[in-house]
């Protein structure tokens, strides 16, 4: 037990982190982007409440951990209008989640919000509004905006600058701690919480009682160092971009350093990273209907305007089967107006590069995007066993806690991982058997949280 | 519509399901036995006070429990975003099938502006926060026309982006508070009702247009006060907009007088400004067939939630039915159905095919 776990890249653990050999899932209801196939014929709503209850009811009878739902503030944009080709137009993330918590019983509820365009006060009752309604099931995964593109939907308007977005959300997220750890004790009243920020001021006496879980559990995404280093004092959960085993291995142990020293315990973040599953009864079948996925995520059209987004200009010209366009970008870098997956790159130079890249292998336009668009490491393609026993290898080396698993198909796509590949899991003792509580806190096995000390007779700056 | 209707104006009963809490189990038995009931709608208070959790989520909660009941909950206009505001109740109108409507509020709050660092709104300034919170959602509301998710694939559309519009929505000039806009569309498509409901209390109007709003809530200061209120507000906004009455209850129940319920433990924590009646049930019974010859509708706030509701269904309701009182409850209804609005289209393709037109 106190030897080192090795990967296969032999990569190795952190010996003060102790693997707990299993994994589990989560599952993410995009709403928004092309990762959902809308123009299958078993494509359905994305917005009807029947669609969620499904994906959240097959979720809980496989014994998914926690149900997802994205935000943005701000219809995607494509040179100017709204863009038109993927998926888009989602409930509000709260809202839907206080709906299916009436029709499921066991599921975490994840809520992504955002710390730029929200009060704290507000944005803390509410979730703990979430946590008490469901039981103790609520979770807020924090994301932050910088940008006056998405203020425009908001009375505060752009006024964050980019560098003090997390030192701003990290003012917000202790703020709301503390109004959920408020609540009366047998000694004394609800405390008051002040909170004097560069941005905000709050004064509130919070209205509500701690929740079964206490407060609703954190979940973080970004990547940038700062993120992580966020994420390691802040979160409980990191929803991380690192699928692939040697990745995931590595970036275990780049968090398991931060949360030790932000003063955490070795185990204290857990790690989901995003993924996608493409699966069948054999390897050769799958394979197929991940051509046939690909081909449905990236259309002619997306494709086209993949690049448009890109080159800054109308490329409606050129064929998708053909070659990458021979005329350079209009613009230095890209625009937030696609959604932060796009920002800032630096189109020039992306383009000298693909357009080498193509040459070099033959690429079409389409099979570039699709190269570029996809989850590469994040697709998980093979037979239902293959890939248990690759899901295996990740729980025993203790690369991740789980996968947060965005299905392709709505409101049918889990239905082959909960009805076949949980099964195989299971069989392999690395799943869950059964929900371990009721509370979201106690399916992912995390410590009930230490009240955060009274500071509400000072004020913080932050 | 039926015999009954054209002999006896009929309305419809709400009823404020504060007393449930924030317990889902309590939740789900209150909207149900207020469904069954047969009441027509459920309201949610937000006003902030010990142990009242967020009333749309509470209302969300019970959308997929309940079937035919309209949900309705209070949304702050002052002290929260617009644009979260329109788009978690048209969320709110997805979960519940059509059944969502807002009660518009803005009442003077130290605490709430202090909870969120803005200097304390009053006076006319509230209605105008009203009025800006309302106009931003209406706009968004209809910032996707119905049929904008066309899925093409011939094309590779899933949405047709001529059918989604900007709001450009600017505070007026002379507008009290920090001025505003609000670009748009919504992140939401059209909710089901196209339009939900939008009731404000009778304080508003006047900063807040007739026109903005499909209801408004009465009070008075005593029930027997009450019917001429509605009378005079009735008289200020026509017959196109829903007067609704505000009516605190408490019932003679378990064999105890409502006046001795009244003075022991079951003492209502009514929030004040309303008309109250305490009484039999029979005496409700006559006093809402009376009101609801005046008001559109009747919204009752129980003095104890479960004790009162079980009164009510017992002994009050059935015999409102009986009178024919009562508008048919319709399975499947949205709100709109309830109030008698028809579903509006969007204003935006009106808009720009004006601006078409124009430009030729």
């Amino acid at each position: 037990m106190t030897q080192h776990t090795r990967a296969k890249s032999d990569v190795v653990v952190p010996s003060e982190f102790k693997p707990s050999g299993q994994i589990q899932f989560g599952v993410f209801f995009q709403g928004v982007n092309s990762g959902t196939i809308w123009k299958a014929a078993e494509s359905g709503s994305q917005t009807d409440f029947e669609s969620f209850r499904r994906i959240a009811q097959t979720a809980e009878r496989g014994l998914f951990a926690a149900f997802f739902l994205g935000e943005g503030l701000r219809l995607r944009e494509h040179l100017g209008r709204p863009h038109a080709l993927d998926v888009v137009g989602r409930p509000d993330a709260q809202t839907m989640l206080a709906a299916l918590a009436s029709v499921t019983k066991n599921i975490g509820l994840v809520a992504t919000q955002n710390t730029t365009y929200n009060d704290p006060a507000d944005l803390a009752h509410r979730l703990a509004s979430l946590d008490l309604i469901s039981g103790g099931r609520a979770a807020w995964n924090v994301v932050t905006t910088d940008n006056a593109w998405t203020g425009a939907n908001f009375r505060r308007g752009g006024y964050l600058d980019h560098a003090d977005r997390y030192k701003h959300a990290e003012a917000f997220v202790e703020t709301a701690k503390r109004i959920w750890d408020s609540w009366k004790t047998p000694d004394g009243p609800a405390r008051r919480v002040l909170h004097e920020g560069q941005h905000y001021t709050v004064d509130v006496t919070p209205r509500l009682p701690r929740s079964a879980q206490y407060r609703p559990v954190l979940f973080q995404a970004g990547d940038s160092p700062e993120g992580r280093n966020f994420a390691a004092r802040q979160a409980d959960v990191i929803f991380s971009a690192h699928p692939k085993l040697d990745d995931a291995v590595e970036f275990r142990k780049d968090l398991v350093e931060r949360s030790v020293a932000a003063g955490r315990g070795a185990n204290a973040v857990q790690i989901m990273p995003a993924s996608e599953f493409i699966l069948a009864p054999t390897d050769a079948e799958a394979a197929e209907k991940k051509e046939w996925v690909r081909s449905l995520q990236i259309g002619p059209q997306q494709a086209i305007a993949y690049l448009e987004q890109f080159w800054g200009r109308e490329l409606s010209a050129y064929d998708p089967d053909g070659p990458l366009p021979e005329i350079d970008p209009v613009v230095e870098e890209t625009s937030e107006t696609r959604g932060s997956g796009f920002h800032g790159a630096k189109a020039r130079q992306l383009a000298d590069q693909w357009r080498a890249e193509a040459k070099d292998k033959g690429l079409s336009i389409r099979q570039v995007v699709t190269s570029k668009t996809a989850r590469i490491d994040a697709t998980f393609t093979g037979s239902y066993t293959a890939v248990a026993d690759q899901l295996a290898e990740y729980a025993r080396v203790g690369a991740v806690d789980g996968f947060n698993i965005s299905p392709w198909l709505i409101p049918t796509g889990l239905d082959d991982i909960v009805n076949h590949l949980v099964p195989e899991l299971q069989e392999r003792g690395v799943y869950p058997a059964e929900y371990r509580g009721s509370t979201l806190r106690e399916h992912l096995g995390l410590e009930t949280p230490v009240r955060t000390a009274d500071t509400a007779a000072q004020a913080v700056t932050a | 519509m039926n015999a009954i209707h054209t002999s006896h104006p009929q309305g419809f009963l709400a009823i404020e399901l504060d007393g449930a809490g924030w317990d889902g189990a309590d939740i789900t038995r209150a909207v149900l036995a207020a469904e069954s009931a047969g009441f027509h709608a459920a309201t949610f208070t937000d006003a902030p006070a010990p142990g009242r959790a967020n009333a749309l989520q509470r209302a969300a909660f019970a959308g997929p429990v309940s079937r035919t009941i309209a949900l309705v909950p209070e949304v702050d206009t002052v002290y929260t975003e617009p644009f979260h505001a329109s788009t978690q109740l048209a969320s709110l109108d997805y979960v519940s099938g059509g059944r969502a409507g807002w009660i518009a509020t803005a009442a003077e709050s130290p605490e709430a502006a202090d909870a969120v660092g803005r200097s304390s709104v009053n006076g006319a300034a509230l209605g105008q926060e009203a009025a800006a919170s309302i106009e931003v959602s209406r706009r968004l509301w209809d910032s996707w026309e119905d049929d904008a998710v066309i899925r093409d694939v011939a094309t590779g559309r899933y949405i047709d982006v001529d059918k989604l519009h900007y709001v450009d929505f600017e505070t007026p000039a002379g507008f009290a508070g920090p001025g505003y806009s609000v670009k748009g569309p919504s992140i939401i498509p059209r909710p089901l009702q196209g339009q939900l409901p939008v009731l404000v209390q009778a304080s508003l109007l006047g900063e807040v247009a007739v026109d903005a709003v499909d209801g408004v809530l009465v009070s008075g200061p005593a029930a027997e006060l009450l019917a001429a209120e509605v009378r005079d507000v009735r008289a200020r906004v026509g017959a196109s907009v829903s007067v609704i009455a505000e009516l605190d209850v408490v019932l003679d129940a378990h064999g105890q007088a409502a006046s001795e319920r009244s003075a022991g433990s079951d003492r209502a924590r009514f929030e004040g400004g309303r008309a109250q009646y305490a009484g039999s049930a029979a005496g409700l019974t006559d006093f809402l067939t009376d009101l609801l010859a005046e008001a559109d509708g009747v919204r009752l706030h129980p003095a104890v939630l479960f004790v009162d509701l079980e009164e009510l269904a017992r002994l009050v309701l059935p015999d409102l039915r009986r009178r024919g009182a009562l508008r048919p409850v319709v399975q499947d209804g949205t709100f709109r159905d309830l109030l008698g609005l028809p579903r509006p289209a969007s204003r935006y393709p009106i808009a720009s095919a004006a601006h078409a037109s124009a430009g030729k």
